[in-house]
């Protein structure tokens, strides 16, 4: 009788296991459809180069998307709109990084009057849609840099806009740092350390996940906007970078000639992107596993 | 440092109040306090600071010069009121015999160097009291004898318990300029006439609540009923996108996280690809696999299973649940994400308790872990509620708002935010895209304080019990 209870229990929970990996593998196939689609639409070949596919895996095959997305660079130059994005992106690494550090230090570390007062009035302005603002920002800007004359400073206004509110993103940060033990600091003024020294040769090094952390997400933001930079851009295409320009390989003037390419450009992106967001994960997970080991 | 107070330190201030506050400055700091109000730095001078007294007199003048000179401060400011009143104007030019053109005011440009000038008079009157504050510390010092900081000792404690000072200036200038100035400036809108309606991009002045009753006025074809039904919808749909998703992420991270589940790893790492890649890369190639003519439906047809194509886009019911639908798509893999780790944290002898006590698998899940789970994840749902409403990328990229019905503005898949967006970008109507920015807030904050409150009382309870 128990055995066959046991056999009965064996036997449920393969019929189990069948019924949940089956469930996995149909989820997982609906999840990596999308990607898998735009991976084989960018090596389609022949002379229908538009949206509309006859089928999910192309007849001909070939890397001409590609080819042409760096040769072709007069309607739309991908390798330009690369560029562009890639220097905005490492100045607003640089530039939100030390905000976000330095922010999340002084909410950490020194008590001051303003302290609490600065961040409800954080929690209060993030709770509006930042689109709302987002007009502003622009009419600011381009008073501010008379970027109707000077196209050349677009560069300069987008990397503002990416990196001017990164004083409020301090939240991941300044958590992480509350979790490194006062005593360190303490042992550190012991030592006759200004707060300055303790900062920079005590805090930052026990930050290092994270800062990895927040250095590959503010390098990833500018990639991923395709708002702001359309509007402070316009038709100003040098100027443009890759999220926007490959939104306008598909818009109706251009779609019928470039879709494949976009799927290309699209996936000269999104490996990158998706490879340096793995990374971060892992160092946020080494984060999260606490400051100080041992 | 600074803050370690000696007896006779806390007898003076019993008696005299502590001199870095500005009333009390004023009330014992005598005719030098007085003077160095309209002097600034002059209390520093006197004190022996003349370098940090020299810089507070610099930056009065520079103030006094942006206030009063030419299109300073207060002549911008006085234009503030009417919004401008110059019309365009052609005059006859006798010396030349052409006509000249006067251009017409610009509101837009008088409304934002407005709230440029108030910022800057606010940062100056911020100023004029650190600096009455300031000389008033260094004289009490100096006549209680204390050391007063010269210059370089100043910079150094920049450097050690004024550290925050020196680390929070540029983000905090930042702030002011690029998100706490357009803020206000476009909530200033929501009181104007600046709207392409009747043709006031230009020329606009202020109409009060105006704006905010149309919003109210719900009557049959009105712009109001617009607004109420974007944002049931908006409701609807945050309801749906964060519930849904939470259930159904949940299970799937159960099933994962079973014991005799194989290649773990494996799943997880597919089901993030939808967070890894960018969403405008994703979500528009969704959206050009359901076209009317796109793979989906071309498939679909090819083998039979429907005759016509399926508006995945273009319908409104279809649509609606559609976008819903590819909500899960992005939405189930960051509730995986979540819900892993807290599910390892869920007491294992809980369910051998139950076991023991006879309970099914299905009786475990609702009596241990969904109540773990809601208890533990409240805040989460409540962030993601609020994160759905202004959820921007899956309606703009997935349907851009439509379908939507004739003689509308705003499409039936649209959200506050994209409606938004809509108002600024194509229509130009800013006031109305400022009201909506504001009762977001609303909704967004009274959503927020809920989860403030009930966070506050979870703390009480000491975990789950």
């Amino acid at each position: 009788m128990a055995k066959k209870t046991n056999g009965s229990i064996k036997a449920q929970r393969f019929t189990m296991d069948i019924i949940v990996h089956t469930i996995l593998i149909i989820m997982c196939v609906i999840w990596v459809l999308p990607f898998l689609y735009l991976i084989v639409q960018s090596f389609r070949g022949g002379k229908y180069l538009g949206m509309f596919a006859e089928s999910f895996f192309p007849t001909e095959w070939s890397a001409n998307a590609f080819v042409r997305l760096f040769k072709e660079t007069k309607q739309i130059n991908f390798p330009q709109m690369f560029m562009n994005t890639f220097w905005i992106a490492c100045a607003t690494c640089v530039i939100s990084t030390f905000f976000v550090l330095a922010v999340s230090y002084s909410l950490s570390r020194v008590k001051w009057k303003l302290r609490k007062p600065y961040m409800n009035f954080a929690m209060v302005v993030t709770l509006f849609p930042g689109f709302m603002s987002m007009v502003a920002v622009y009419i600011l800007l381009k008073t501010m840099f008379d970027l109707e004359v000077h196209p050349e400073r677009i560069p300069l206004a987008l990397i503002i806009n990416y990196s001017a509110g990164a004083g409020f993103g301090f939240h991941v940060m300044k958590g992480y740092m509350d979790t490194i033990p006062k005593a360190l600091d303490e042992a550190a003024y012991l030592d006759g350390a200004t707060k300055w020294q303790t900062f920079t040769k005590v805090t930052l090094p026990l930050c290092k996940p994270m800062i990895v952390y927040q250095v590959i997400t503010s390098f990833m933001g500018p990639w991923c906007d395709f708002i702001f930079a359309k509007l402070i851009c316009g038709v100003k295409y040098e100027y443009y970078t890759v999220s926007i320009g490959l939104q306008r390989m598909i818009t109706k003037e251009f779609v019928n000639g470039w879709f494949t390419r976009f799927c290309a450009g699209s996936v000269l992106v999104a490996v990158p992107i998706s490879i340096l967001f793995i990374i971060t994960q892992k160092f946020y997970q080494e984060a999260m596993s606490g400051s100080v080991k041992g | 440092m600074s803050n370690q107070l000696t007896i006779a330190d806390a007898a003076r201030k019993r008696t005299e109040g502590n001199p870095n506050n500005l009333f009390n400055a004023l009330r014992t700091g005598g005719p030098v306090a007085w003077l160095s109000c309209i002097v600034m730095g002059l209390g520093n001078i006197v004190a022996g600071q003349f370098i940090k007294g020299l810089m507070f007199l610099a930056i009065e003048l520079i103030a006094l010069y942006l206030i009063v000179m030419p299109f300073g401060c207060i002549e911008r400011l006085k234009d503030v009121p009417e919004l401008g009143r110059l019309l365009k104007e052609e005059t006859w030019n006798e010396d030349k015999g052409v006509y000249d053109y006067v251009m017409h005011d610009e509101s837009w440009k008088i409304l934002l160097y407005g709230v440029i000038a108030v910022a800057i008079i606010g940062i100056l009157i911020f100023m004029w009291q650190v600096s009455v504050r300031s000389g008033n510390i260094a004289r009490t010092n100096r006549k209680l004898g204390k050391k007063v900081n010269n210059f370089w000792e100043d910079i150094k404690a920049l450097f050690d318990e004024n550290i925050h000072k020196l680390l929070m200036a540029f983000p905090f200038v930042c702030i002011i300029t690029f998100t706490i100035i357009p803020l206000v400036y476009m909530i200033c809108m929501a009181f104007t006439s600046y709207s392409a309606e009747n043709y006031h991009t230009a020329m606009f002045e202020w109409i009060g609540f105006k704006v905010f009753a149309r919003f109210f006025d719900t009557a049959a074809g009105t712009f109001g009923e617009q607004f109420w039904d974007v944002f049931c919808w908006t409701i609807v749909w945050a309801f749906f996108a964060t519930f849904l998703n939470f259930f159904l992420g949940t299970f799937v991270a159960m099933i994962i996280n079973r014991p005799t589940t194989k290649l773990k790893g494996l799943w997880r790492t597919l089901f993030s690809f939808t967070i890894a890649v960018p969403q405008f890369v994703s979500l528009l190639v969704i959206n050009t696999m359901f076209q009317n003519l796109g793979i989906v439906n071309t498939i679909l047809e090819r083998n039979g299973f429907i005759e016509e194509p399926i508006k995945f886009l273009s319908d409104v019911g279809t649509a609606r649940v559609f976008v819903i639908v590819i909500n899960l798509w992005v939405g189930i893999p960051y509730t995986i994400m979540q819900v892993t780790g807290i599910l390892k944290n869920i007491p294992g002898d809980l369910y051998e308790a139950a076991r023991i006590d006879g309970a099914n698998v299905v009786q475990q899940f609702m009596n241990i872990t969904l109540p773990y789970m809601i208890f533990v994840m409240t805040p989460y749902i409540i962030t993601s509620f609020t994160g759905n409403i202004n959820n921007f990328n899956v309606i703009f990229l997935l349907t851009g708002g439509g379908p939507t019905e004739v003689g509308k503005d705003a499409g039936q898949t649209d959200l506050l935010v994209t409606w938004l967006y809509k108002m600024s970008m194509n229509e130009q109507k800013y006031n109305i895209a400022a009201v909506i920015g504001i009762f977001t807030f609303i909704v967004l904050a009274t959503v927020s304080l809920i989860t403030y409150r009930s966070t506050g009382s979870y703390k009480d309870e000491e975990g789950f019990k």
